[in-house]
């Protein structure tokens, strides 16, 4: 696992965040936001998934989206990212509009996904993978960058020569936020990180992620089925019921709410 | 034994030419999983386009050749944007028939534009003369050993490419998963047409080098297509090395069933050596490894 969790090359980011949350933006606060969802409508084919989705994530928190199987989550992440378009409504990272863009413009506009199922090209080397986060840098970067992250995790360092295809599960999950960290998002998206993962390395990944925010100042939409432990690291928390949000709080309120926890979250 | 070194050596000779329309194949195959009908029907086009460059040069095997190139890059490139990429995340049988339709379209054009009714001879670059090691013959002569460092060069060029090259990187990272390649801002379409352009590129480059050993008509690649794709087969259509590798062996095989037995039987053979892999070892001699499952 990760030795420690720093963001490889967000320092800017960072001071940008810090700024924006010691100056009392609030989780669930329009100013400051890093990204903004308005009205958002999307589906496949002939099945409406999400409807009039309205979420603000304010720079430099977590905020974990949460719902039951077919509530819309990945969806959601999907459309911010432009894998699946938006049919109406409007996404904006730092006041540039996604929508209508393709996913690689998207994530040249500073947004990274990290999608269900990890990402991991498998038939590449673990340096590979992590070469494909850099191609959005400029060329003077790389190097520094890509030692930046052995450094930080270094068990992709000692791995960097294996396949990524011979990685254990949490190796992945490691090794795809360190990939996607290289890219220095404006915005992570990070779908059901602790999927088919043992507790201890979820508690792990957990770790990891609330670390990112707090030392590098990193925005994170953090959609999740195991409720308890993203709310334990969020700033805000959203639920999704049938493609609506149905509830949008501060995560300690949210996780507080028994009776919103028993409905939706089943904890 | 002269024999079985003449046979050998030709053919190795002309199995690497099998490689390298296998090597153009295995690089569309990687990067869009389209099996390219038209592979051969292209470089039967940039053969002709390379004939007519000779012709109005006065003879200038060189600019016609890198001509062929250059039409085999443009070729693919155009091709891949204009017709095969509205096929992508259709059904497979679309792309089938589009590669099918370009073949027919572009052997129909060939007929109209440089076709007079008789087959062209195209010339080599270096003599055809079998060499000689004091009076045995070693069934190759210098245009073979010319076109066997060429289809290599070309491969090693390719190897160092995707090897060594952000661009190259790229190449792999969407033949593997063009999904998350596009999440990370790789630019898929680009990367798409680029591999078109390059197996373009090869397939002139297989077309130049072998029509000395044939006539050029529009339909005079068919049959090399379908030694290719054998190739392609054998090695395992994701394997670039199993397509040198692929193209080599059918070669020799190829060349011991002319030598030996018939060579009528040639293509029989090649046939008969396609249906034995599809039923025995599908995914060819150089199938990827298994990936830890978690």
């Amino acid at each position: 696992m990760a030795d420690n969790g720093g963001a490889a090359g967000n320092g800017a980011a960072g001071n940008r965040a810090a700024g924006n949350r010691a100056a009392g933006n609030g989780p669930t606060g329009r100013a400051g936001s890093a990204l903004d969802i308005r009205d958002l409508a999307a589906g496949y084919g002939n099945v409406a998934v999400l409807d009039n989705v309205t979420i603000a994530a304010a720079a430099g928190t977590i905020t974990a989206v949460l719902g039951a199987n077919g509530a819309g989550k990945t969806t959601l992440l999907r459309t911010i990212s432009g894998s699946v378009r938006a049919r109406a409504g409007q996404i904006e990272i730092d006041g540039m509009s996604l929508v209508r863009r393709a996913p690689e413009e998207i994530a040249r506009a500073g947004v990274a996904h990290v999608p269900e199922g990890q990402g991991v090209i498998t038939e590449l080397t673990v340096e590979e993978n992590l070469r494909l986060g850099l191609l959005l840098r400029p060329r003077r970067e790389r190097a520094a960058a890509i030692a930046d992250a052995y450094q930080r995790f270094g068990v992709l360092g000692d791995r960097r020569r294996q396949a990524a295809g011979t990685l254990s599960g949490g190796e992945r999950q490691i090794l795809v936020i360190a990939r996607a960290l290289l890219s220095a998002p404006r915005v992570l998206l990070l779908d059901e990180p602790s999927l088919g993962l043992a507790p201890k390395i979820v508690a792990q990944v957990m770790d990891l992620i609330a670390r990112l925010r707090d030392e590098s100042g990193l925005t994170v939409v953090l959609v999740e089925q195991n409720a308890r432990s993203a709310l334990e690291i969020a700033d805000k928390g959203v639920v999704l019921n049938l493609g609506r949000v149905v509830a949008e709080s501060d995560a300690a309120e949210l996780a507080a709410d028994v009776g919103l926890r028993r409905h939706y979250l089943g904890f | 034994m002269q024999e079985f070194i003449e046979f050998t050596l030709g053919g190795l000779a002309s199995g690497i030419i099998y490689s390298a329309i296998a090597l153009s194949l295995v690089l569309i195959w990687r990067g869009t999983r389209v099996l390219n009908y038209a592979q051969g029907g292209m470089a039967m086009f940039t053969t002709y386009v390379a004939l007519t460059v000779i012709n109005d040069t006065g003879g200038n095997y060189w600019l016609g050749f890198l001509a062929a190139l250059a039409a085999g890059f443009a070729l693919g490139a155009v091709l891949e944007r204009g017709v095969v990429r509205p096929t992508v995340g259709k059904p497979p049988l679309n792309s089938v028939i589009v590669t099918i339709g370009i073949l027919i379209f572009i052997e129909g054009l060939a007929g109209i534009i440089f076709y007079n009714g008789q087959s062209a001879s195209f010339p080599p670059a270096y003599s055809i003369v079998s060499l000689k090691v004091g009076s045995i013959a070693l069934g190759v002569s210098w245009n073979d050993v010319f076109t066997a460092a060429a289809v290599l060069a070309a491969a090693v060029l390719l190897a160092a490419l995707f090897r060594y090259t952000t661009v190259g990187l790229r190449l792999r990272a969407t033949a593997f998963n063009a999904s998350v390649s596009r999440l990370l801002g790789v630019r898929v379409g680009r990367v798409l047409t680029l591999g078109w352009a390059l197996a373009g590129l090869i397939g002139a480059l297989a077309g130049v080098l072998v029509t000395p050993t044939t006539f050029l008509n529009p339909n005079s690649m068919d049959a090399i297509f379908v030694l290719g794709f054998t190739a392609a087969v054998i090695g395992g259509l994701d394997s670039p090395v199993g397509a040198i590798v692929g193209g080599l062996v059918l070669g020799v095989v190829l060349s011991y069933v002319g030598g030996y037995l018939s060579a009528d039987l040639i293509e029989l053979a090649g046939l008969a050596a396609l249906v034995l892999v599809l039923m025995f070892r599908p995914s060819g001699l150089f199938a990827p490894t298994a990936v830890r499952r978690v």
